[in-house]
């Protein structure tokens, strides 16, 4: 909301400048956006009067005018269409500065001399209306000084008002405020019924009472809309920010920022029977006062005559009912529409108004009829008129109702941790028009005002305490409290553990969008459906990843196009499933690697990271968490069919490892072999907590053998083999060549194996350790088909 | 005799002129081995008589002791040679850079999250995890915002359907967390929230933390020390804090934290807001089945990338999702 300074300074005037003052408002809950000054900086402008018209010699729409400034009269000459003799306008007189720096010199136009300037509005940055001259009324003196006669010294003040403090939509709201924070007085208008003229009232039939509890109208005969709205009223919705139309709109506007009450003007004329506040018929279509056609629904709550809706009521009036400046009987409409029934209605239509604004978040329920008489006598003092009676169609049972809350003193105490005095707490309670109805034993039975919709249980009434009083007065202490010790499971590693291993590997970690290009997806995981948004922000974030590879990819093609070719990369975060009904978000970790296994350096730095060099890592981090994990060769659409491996724990699928198959990294116009893996992080966290075992005193054996057996046997099964023949005493396996070449023959390759056995409690002796050897040798024979090499 | 004394002088002459290791030991076994030259003088003390007998002795065991002790001495200075004509090929450019795997790094949030997270630890406070896609009850409902208030239209949702949504903020962790608990609550959450918007300063997602504490005797008192402590430990800066009234329809009183960085032209502190925070509303105790005449509490809730802007003095929010490794390797 804006306003003017110097207008919400009539109601309250506190002893603070304006910067004090947009402070205090700001540390009360209502804060300040920002200011502006009301026109922009200009000196050497007066009212001035032109005097007399004359067209210029040599140009069609320039006009030579002798002008007087209040001490002489001087020729300037004139483009502006609404130049006219006798009118009062700005007079910029030579030697003048208009906004932006801009200097008055005399001048010659077209051969005719020329001393000053007449301004419109936007030359004075008052506005941006450039369409023709500002015109001040008749009786603004010649001579004045614009500053002083249009009181510029003013800003106009942005409030960004949270929702629930609807009563401060209005300097009455927003004087109260600065009323109980100096505690001073605040001055209201005197408004008084005006008294019926004629005997004519508006047929009104509220058939829907429950969005519209309460509904005022009156009309005013024989206005005369051809007046235009005093200046000073102009000026105040100008510096609200809101435009000047003519007399009927701008006192409904006026009286709106004044009290808060939205007030809308028919056109008596085009009213058919009477007013009927009903809900929206199936297909009925409104021509709104912007000029679109909307069709409305059943929801919407309307005003409408005996015919069709002629507004949507608390949002916006229709273009056929407004008036115009021929209309010479008004209806004035004021009414309290329950914020519920509008809730979403102004933005089903695209709309969003000051009207709508205010009734959705609760106007004062108690407010129509001061608002309605403020309204008459304003407008009869531009526009003249007679008034009639006010007809008020009022529902008790759908009103809201007068409320009261109790405070207790020791609650306030309790929540604020602060123990403020009592006729402090009267006192702000008071001047926030909270008036304590009854003192009860242990606090106060505190009325609340029709303006307070927001108030409506005892934190409300503490918080009114507190942020008057001042949230930085308040003390600040230590909480205290239980400090019961909670459950560790040990042989769980937190997920940050996991992300230090993968930094320690040379892993960076990304954080990409939980939502993904539903093409990308495709690619990577075509057999599972993302859930789509109903509302994306934009396509290529539209459905939710079913795996990190989405986001990590198209990360790695980022940086490619950057000129970065070694890209380790490693996230974590949840992925998203839809299981029948149920959605499935299971947190996962994910990694892709290319380019150089090492940063390139002085020896051997260029080695292209393959597969071997990932599952080295993942090794290391099952290590690290206690675990045992099988790699099995498997198949997965997006890898490469010959270097994919499907990861198990005692069984159960626990992720994927493998190199991205080179059609999806040609459709994805990515470089390189790029190496992926994720994991469910749920199955592999929990590993073991150690359990000592003795260290054996005896010596180990170890035995070297070299078999040549078929590419297509995997290590595992000749692992698993060994592994079955070596018996109890087998301490280690491991492979330390393996060698493919024409020598083998084809389909061939030589595994070197080393076995390792030690006993704890004797030395083994040569006999049993051979024994075994040619167990295992025998078995790799029989079962695999493999033979020594010699 | 004589024929000893010829032979010492020929032993430290061979001596002297060896030139290894191998060359001198040939010579040790030459003049002192069982065989050696010198060694078989011995066999001459027999022909002498037994009053002659020591002193030849005598002269025989000095002459070895002279030839070994040459022995000993070049071998010292042959070998000291040796190591260090060794070291002298061994020597090597130690200003050349070393070799291995570089090091990663967290990304930025996840470096502030951990900060965060091990900030509250301290204090006690349990880190809880919930669901991003949520539904409408613990992301709204039970957050005292029902389907017509008008603080939805603050939250700009991404929704899959009418009841389902990406949730706009981390506080329905504090709704799970309490329905599955008993107070006392002392805890964070900390994670990826999603809002329908995306320009210079919004992405349609970032990371909040929400903090709770339910106790039975708890004030705004202490939840502006818990608030204040916490932005001068994290930010490792005894700055100036304020608490601004402001509105969450889940908590009542409700407050903005706005903390001193830097200064206004006129010298006035330069606020700036960082946090929402305020006492857990009554209907949330109400939702959750906790009596809010028994327990109060206070809530908490910040922007993680805003605070990571400020820590490290990035610019611009969007970079945290551009994942560019030229701006997340400055995070190590």
């Amino acid at each position: 909301m804006k306003f003017s300074e110097q207008w919400l300074r009539e109601w309250v005037n506190p002893n603070i400048g304006s910067q004090e003052l947009m402070d205090q408002i700001t540390m009360a809950g209502l804060e300040v956006d920002g200011f502006e000054p009301v026109a922009g900086e200009f000196t050497g402008v007066v009212v001035g009067e032109v005097q007399s018209v004359e067209p210029h010699p040599d140009a069609d729409k320039l006009r030579v005018c002798q002008v007087h400034d209040g001490r002489e009269t001087v020729q300037v000459v004139c483009g502006a269409p609404n130049v006219r003799q006798g009118l009062k306008v700005p007079f910029a007189v030579v030697g003048a500065v208009l906004p932006g720096n801009f200097k008055i010199k005399k001048a010659k136009l077209r051969g005719q001399p020329s001393q000053g300037m007449l301004c419109s509005e936007s030359e004075l940055a008052l506005s941006d209306n450039h369409d023709g001259l500002m015109e001040l009324p008749g009786d603004a003196p010649v001579g004045q000084d614009m500053a002083d006669y249009l009181k510029l010294n003013d800003i106009t003040i942005d409030v960004d008002l949270t929702p629930n403090r609807s009563d401060c939509l209005s300097i009455k709201g927003i004087a109260r405020e600065v009323g109980v924070l100096n505690s001073i007085q605040v001055s209201e208008p005197d408004i008084q019924p005006v008294p019926a003229a004629h005997s004519e009232v508006p047929e009104i039939r509220v058939e829907a009472p429950e969005g519209c509890p309460r509904y005022l109208g009156r009309i005013l005969r024989n206005v005369d809309l051809q007046a235009a709205s005093p200046l000073w009223m102009q000026e105040r919705l100008r510096r609200s920010g809101i435009r000047s139309i003519d007399a009927a709109v701008d006192v409904t506007n006026y009286v709106m920022l004044e009290l808060g009450q939205p007030l809308h003007a028919f056109d008596r004329e085009e009213i058919q029977g009477g007013i009927v506040v009903r809900m929206a018929k199936p297909q009925e279509k409104l021509v709104l006062l912007d000029g679109q056609e909307v069709e409305l629904t059943e929801d919407t709550l309307v005003i409408a005559d005996h015919e069709k809706p002629v507004a949507i009521a608390g949002v916006m009036g229709g273009e056929h009912s407004g008036v115009s400046a021929k209309t010479r009987d008004l209806v004035l409409e004021a009414a309290y529409f329950d914020p519920i029934t509008l809730a979403g209605k102004a933005r089903h239509y695209g709309l969003h108004t000051d009207a709508s604004h205010r009734f959705e978040r609760g106007v004062d329920y108690k407010l129509a009829r001061e608002a309605m008489e403020r309204a008459t006598q304003l407008l009869m003092d531009i526009v003249g008129g007679e008034p009639g009676e006010i007809v008020e169609v009022a529902s008790k049972e759908n009103l809201p109702s007068d409320r009261v809350v109790d405070l207790r003193e020791q609650r306030l105490a309790d929540v604020l941790g602060l123990a403020i005095d009592r006729t402090t707490v009267e006192e702000i309670l008071t001047r926030l028009g909270m008036p304590v109805e009854k003192l009860l034993k242990d606090g106060w039975r505190i009325s609340v005002p029709s303006f307070r919709p927001d108030i409506t249980i005892e934190e409300d009434l503490i918080e009114e305490v507190g942020r008057i009083f001042g949230y930085n007065n308040l003390p600040v202490t230590e909480p205290t409290g239980s400090l019961g010790l909670r459950a560790r499971e040990e042989a769980k590693r937190p997920v940050s553990a996991i992300r230090n291993y993968f930094v320690d590997q040379g892993y960076q970690e990304a954080v990409t969008y939980s939502f993904v290009d539903p093409a990308v997806q495709k690619l990577v995981d075509p057999e599972r459906n993302g859930i789509a948004l109903a509302n994306p922000i934009s396509a290529d974030l539209s459905v939710m990843r079913t795996t990190l590879w989405s986001g990590l990819l198209k990360t790695v093609a980022y940086n490619q196009n950057r000129q970065q070719p070694r890209i380790r990369l490693f996230e974590t975060g949840l992925r998203f499933e839809q299981n029948d009904q149920r959605i499935d978000q299971q947190p996962m970790l994910a990694g892709v690697v290319v380019g150089n296994q090492y940063p390139e350096n002085w020896v051997n730095g260029r080695r292209t990271a393959d597969f071997f060099d990932v599952k080295g890592e993942l090794e290391g981090l099952f290590r690290l968490l206690g675990i045992e994990i099988q790699f099995v060769a498997s198949q997965h659409p997006a890898l490469h069919p010959g270097q994919t491996a499907e990861l198990m724990r005692d069984g159960e699928h626990v992720g994927w490892l493998g190199t991205l198959h080179p059609q999806v990294q040609k459709n994805l116009e990515l470089n390189g072999t790029i190496l992926m893996f994720e994991l469910f992080l749920n199955s592999i966290v929990t590993g073991y907590v150690p359990n000592f075992k003795e260290i054996s005193k005896f010596p180990e054996v170890r035995r070297d053998l070299a078999i040549i057996i078929g590419a297509d046997v995997a290590f595992s099964d000749v692992e698993r083999v060994a592994r079955k023949h070596a018996g109890d005493r087998l301490t280690a396996l491991r492979a330390f060549d393996v060698y493919e070449g024409e020598s083998l023959g084809e389909g061939n390759r030589s595994l070197a194996l080393s076995l390792f056995w030690q006993h704890p409690e004797r030395t083994l002796n040569e006999d049993e350790v051979h024994s075994l050897f040619t167990g295992v040798i025998d078995a790799l024979k029989e079962e695999l088909g493999a033979t020594l090499r010699s | 005799m004589e024929n000893l004394e010829q032979l010492v002088q020929d032993g430290l002459k061979a001596v002297e002129g060896s030139d290894s290791l191998q060359a001198l030991d040939q010579i040790r076994v030459e003049y002192l081995g069982k065989k050696g030259v010198i060694t078989q003088q011995a066999k001459t003390l027999g022909k002498l008589s037994a009053e002659e007998r020591p002193a030849a002795g005598q002269k025989i065991n000095e002459a070895k002791g002279q030839v070994e002790q040459a022995i000993n001495a070049r071998r010292a200075e042959l070998e000291k040679a040796a190591i260090e004509a060794r070291l002298a090929s061994e020597s090597i450019d130690v200003t050349l850079p070393g070799r291995g795997q570089d090091l990663g790094g967290l990304h930025p949030v996840t470096r502030t999250l951990q900060r965060i997270e091990e900030i509250f630890s301290r204090a006690g406070y349990s880190v809880e995890q919930g669901p991003e896609i949520e539904d409408d009850y613990h992301n709204f409902e039970a957050l005292n915002i029902p389907g017509h208030h008008p603080a939805r239209a603050m939250h700009d949702t991404f929704y899959f359907n009418p009841g389902t949504l990406l949730r706009t903020h981390t506080s329905p962790v504090q709704i799970r967390t309490m329905e599955a608990g008993k107070p006392p609550f002392r805890m964070i959450c900390p994670g990826r929230v999603y809002r329908c918007d995306s320009d210079m300063t919004h992405t349609p997602m970032f990371h909040q933390v929400e903090g709770l504490l339910v106790e039975k005797d708890v004030s705004f008192a202490d939840l502006k020390s818990t608030v204040e402590e916490f932005l001068r430990v994290f930010f490792e800066r005894d700055l100036e804090v304020r608490f601004r009234p402001s509105y969450f329809p889940f908590t009542e009183p409700s407050a903005e934290v706005d903390i001193e960085w830097g200064r206004e032209a006129d010298g006035s502190i330069k606020w700036l807001e960082v946090m929402g925070c305020g006492m857990v509303h009554p209907k949330v105790f109400d939702y959750c089945g906790i009596d809010a005449e028994e327990y109060r509490g206070f809530a908490f809730g910040l922007g993680v990338e805003r605070l990571a802007m400020l820590r490290y003095g990035v610019n611009d929010l969007r970079m945290f999702f551009e994942n560019d490794l030229r701006f997340l390797r400055q995070f190590r």
